[in-house]
């Protein structure tokens, strides 16, 4: 608690100095904005700012309208994420307007779950609906036993509506399926975590070390430019991934590691740089906390012990870790976004933690900035209900170190079991769960236990077809949603308004939030007439106005200091105060204080590793039916060693199923023969292979990798999901 | 008069397409059909490859074949830039510049008529850049006056080595891959 009124103060002062200046700033903008908008209109072509949706980065975007119907996007040009420039995603974002196989009216089930029958109705039957049973849950259960599975910021009005009836359990997929194990490592570290989008300062840095981080083909608009600079600059970049992936590409260095062994790289990478005493001596004396416990425990792991684990040459090692201390603290060992691997992901990243304390990289200028927010208040909403029950996700603090956000799949467990009580009713946003989550049937058997199950999305994702209710979401191109107030070098509100019009019964997420709340008898807590009204009010707070927002799409804060070089005064919220090389908090709690190496389960014969990763086209599940986007990438192909595929005598193109330890077999897949690839494993896009039948465009098309993750190693420190332990061999067809 | 060209660099492609995206939206590309594409070429043995990147078009070539066998005049230089252009109306579809290019730049539009990369000329005639080079989230691209020793796409050609495609084909392409 203390640490966060530390931290609370510091944003808040951040905040105070950025509304003062901001004010003394808008005048010239508004002037200038509003001249280029109407000149455009007397053409016939509008330019709306809005900001993206296609995946959580949020950047900043100018939407044209040619002659009433949406044109084109562009990157807004004073968003401080994008620069102007989109990512192909967001580019595409055109088509998910046009996409022929979104949700179009409400639904409601009229058979069996999963069998995807339904019955077209009004929206004020769908929420007579979903009210009768979550009044009935609450009843009989209490309202604890709602969940929300939820995914963008467009989940926020469902939060609220969650925390009004009286749930505490609410969550995305994207912590304990995704970066959950980075954050948990950073904070045991540093005392904070990496955030979203993460601090890392990758235009300036001088040596880039990635580690299984496919920037490049993970589209993270940002960290792509800034990637670029860097390698403009010459930055020295050292890859390390079992697959030659395009950022491979611009390395120096590619260590083609041995999936599973990570860790023994970092610890021998460590052991070097403290053997040699190579690290940033004066920033480790001066912040660091249990370093000599620290460096004895690492001095033991040379790189002649790594090379039997990694498979990669110790003279390598030796000679990647002095390229890393060469350019400190401008070094950046990147902490990755999508983590969950193999189950001991948190200690990874806590490693990887480690390697930036040695290199000094926190904090300064090319590793890790310190980044603001603009500091809205929320709306002055009335107290929600007291809740009764702890939530379920982490039953007795079974996962200690959860950063202070719940574990999807624990809300699943508790589904499945009933402990530590029933949850009987999802309410799922955005998010796929039957492709966010491993083991499928595991979410199947969580959802055959549900009295109520509400989908909102926009296209009818795989998970909807088992859904009671599915509520068809209008685009973000076509709806406002709460201001983006991302952390980053410099604060900045961005705001998501319409662009165009729904083309069918759609409707945005804050009004099904609002109307559904009515409806359960919470009016109080939505006391705004509509969205306008709640942003104006919020806006207001802080000496602006929506209309303001609407003209400019962003107003940015003044600029403040990033870097302890700047000025900052260093602050780290450990229980100690300092960088913890040795951690206290995991030895009280029963882990290893310093990270150690555990051998991971190999492939048996004539089985493969699984590996999975993202396309620049896509984000996960969500965009295959975008027809510009499917045009780009309508499948996935599955990557094979150029040796195995000669072996199994399989060519470019030819379709073959998978099958897993587990007996699990897939669609047909495409096979792409490449020397990109180490022999013990196959790669595939995400995303692909989904079986919802009402996504006509792209039902099957390629395989699902998470219908293949069947296992799943969960890390003891976070409750994340290891999912790079599933292996597959080739179901050859006759 | 300026010699329209590229100059993209392939040390920063990633090749996300979003060039591709971006012109398919600017240019009401029909599903199917693309102006520009990207390009991966591997060499070596796993762990030791070189990757190539590049996105690629109409090289709007000085020799153009897909001119020359024109039989109705729709496919043309532009009066500005050296641009390669087809005139839609005059079009008959007939398939034989499609054929003639070297390069595959060239489609048959679902409305009959060959299509392919226009520079973006709409846009450079207003001071605009191609849209692809303004999307482009690595900066590799760069569009420019070939002609011009002090634009940006000439200083890069004199300070970085580069190729261009097909070059052997006698077509002299204008757009140049920095390597």
């Amino acid at each position: 608690m203390n640490s966060l009124s530390r931290r609370r103060f510091l944003k808040i002062s951040g905040a105070t100095v950025v509304t003062a200046a901001a004010l003394a700033g808008t005048a010239k903008t508004f002037i200038k904005s509003s001249e280029k908008i109407n000149e455009q209109s007397e053409k016939g072509i509008k330019k709306i700012s809005t900001y993206c949706d296609l995946c959580f980065w949020k950047c900043g975007v100018m939407a044209y309208v040619k002659d009433g119907k949406l044109w084109k996007l562009e990157g807004h040009p004073d968003d401080p994420l994008s620069n102007g420039r989109l990512c192909p995603r967001g580019t595409g974002g055109v088509g998910a307007h046009y996409d022929e196989d979104r949700l179009k009216t409400p639904l409601i089930r009229k058979s069996l779950r999963g069998e995807e029958k339904w019955v077209e109705v009004t929206w004020g039957e769908a929420f007579d609906y979903i009210a009768e049973k979550m009044n009935k849950i609450k009843v009989e259960y209490g309202p604890e036993s709602m969940a929300l599975f939820s995914h963008g910021i467009g989940g926020s009005f469902l939060k609220h509506l969650m925390h009004a009836y009286g749930s505490p359990n609410e969550t995305a997929p994207s912590y304990a399926q995704c970066r959950g194990p980075r954050e948990a490592g950073f904070e045991l570290t540093f005392g904070d975590i990496v955030g979203s989008p993460e601090r890392t300062d990758i235009q300036n840095s001088k040596c880039l070390v990635l580690i299984g981080s496919h920037l490049g083909e993970n589209m993270h608009n940002t960290q792509v430019q800034e990637f670029s600079r860097a390698v403009e600059k010459g930055a020295s970049i050292i890859v390390v991934d079992p697959r030659f992936s395009v950022a491979a590409s611009k390395a120096k260095y590619y260590l083609p590691i041995k999936p599973g062994t990570d860790i023994a790289l970092l610890l021998a990478w460590m052991s070097v740089v403290v053997n040699e005493k190579l690290y940033d001596v004066d920033y480790v004396e001066k912040f660091g906390f249990g370093f000599e416990a620290f460096a004895a425990e690492v001095s033991q792991y040379t790189p002649e012990w790594a090379y039997i684990e990694t498979g990669i040459d110790p003279e390598v090692i030796r000679e990647t870790a002095r390229e890393m201390a060469r350019y400190k603290p401008a070094t950046l060992i990147h902490p990755g976004r999508h983590v969950t691997w193999y189950g001991d992901d948190a200690q990874r990243s806590r490693a990887i933690a480690l390697l930036n304390a040695l290199m000094g990289s926190w904090g300064r200028k090319g590793g890790f900035y310190i980044p603001y927010s603009y500091d809205i208040p929320k709306y002055p909403y009335p107290p929600y209900p007291k809740i009764e029950k702890g939530t379920v996700d982490n039953p007795d603090g079974k996962y200690p170190f959860a950063a202070g956000e719940q574990i999807s799949t624990g809300i699943r467990e508790a589904t499945i079991t009933g402990k530590p009580y029933p949850i009987k009713g999802w309410m799922i946003y955005g998010t796929n769960l039957l492709q966010a989550f491993p083991n499928r049937d595991e979410t199947i058997k969580a959802i055959q236990n549900l009295d109520l199950m509400v989908v909102v999305d926009v296209v009818p994702s795989e998970v909807a077809g088992w859904a009671d209710v599915v509520l068809p979401e209008s685009v973000y191109l076509e709806r406002y949603d709460d201001l983006n107030t991302s952390p980053f070098r410099e604060s900045f509100v961005g705001i998501r308004q319409p662009v165009v019009a729904e083309p069918n019964d759609q409707k945005p997420n804050w009004w099904i939030a609002k109307k559904l709340g009515e409806k359960l008898g919470l009016a109080e807590y939505f006391p705004w007439k509509d969205i306008e009204e709640y942003l104006d009010i919020r806006l207001q707070l802080v000496g602006h106005s929506l209309e303001e927002l609407k003209q400019k799409g962003i107003i940015k804060g003044e600029p403040q200091p990033i870097y302890f070089e700047d000025g900052i005064e260093p602050e780290f919220w450990t229980p100690s105060g300092k960088i913890e090389f040795y951690s206290p908090q995991l030895a009280e709690a029963g882990f290893d204080p310093v990270p150690k190496y555990t051998k991971h389960p190999q492939p048996p014969s004539g089985y493969f590793r699984l590996l999975y990763g993202r396309a620049p086209v896509h984000t996960f599940s969500k965009t295959q039916s975008n027809p510009i986007l499917r045009d780009m990438m309508s499948e996935n192909e599955l990557w094979v060693n150029a040796d195995i595929a000669l072996r199994y005598g399989l060519k470019q193109g030819d379709k073959i199923k998978l099958k897993n330890s587990d007996g699990v077999i897939s669609d047909q897949i495409k096979v792409k023969p490449t020397e990109r690839i180490r022999p013990d494993c196959v790669y595939m896009v995400h995303g692909f292979g989904q079986k919802s039948r009402q996504l006509r465009s792209t039902y099957k098309k390629g395989a699902s990798d998470a219908e293949l993750i069947t296992q799943y190693k969960t890390d003891p420190l976070m409750g994340g999901t290891g999912m790079n332990v599933n292996f597959v061999t080739f179901e050859m067809e006759v | 008069m300026p010699r329209y060209g590229m100059v993209i660099d392939t040390r920063k492609c990633v090749g996300c397409q979003d060039c591709v995206v971006a012109c398919k939206t600017e240019n009401n590309v029909p599903e199917g059909h693309n102006r520009d594409w990207i390009v991966t070429e591997s060499f070596g043995k796993f762990p030791d490859i070189n990757l190539e990147i590049r996105t690629e078009r109409c090289n709007h070539c000085s020799e153009t074949p897909c001119v020359s066998c024109c039989p109705t005049g729709a496919s043309h230089i532009h009066d500005v830039g050296g641009v390669v252009l087809v005139t839609h109306e005059k079009c008959i579809g007939c398939k034989a510049c499609v054929e003639a290019c070297p390069y595959d730049a060239r489609f048959i539009h679902p409305d009959g008529y060959a299509d392919k990369c226009t520079f973006c000329i709409h846009r450079v005639e207003k001071g605009e850049k191609p849209a692809c080079v303004e999307v482009c989230p690595t900066y590799c691209m760069h569009f420019g006056d070939l002609d011009d020793p002090n634009s940006e796409v000439s200083k890069l050609l004199n300070s970085r080595k580069y190729h261009a495609l097909m070059t052997d084909a006698g077509t002299k392409p204008n757009i140049f891959y920095l390597v």
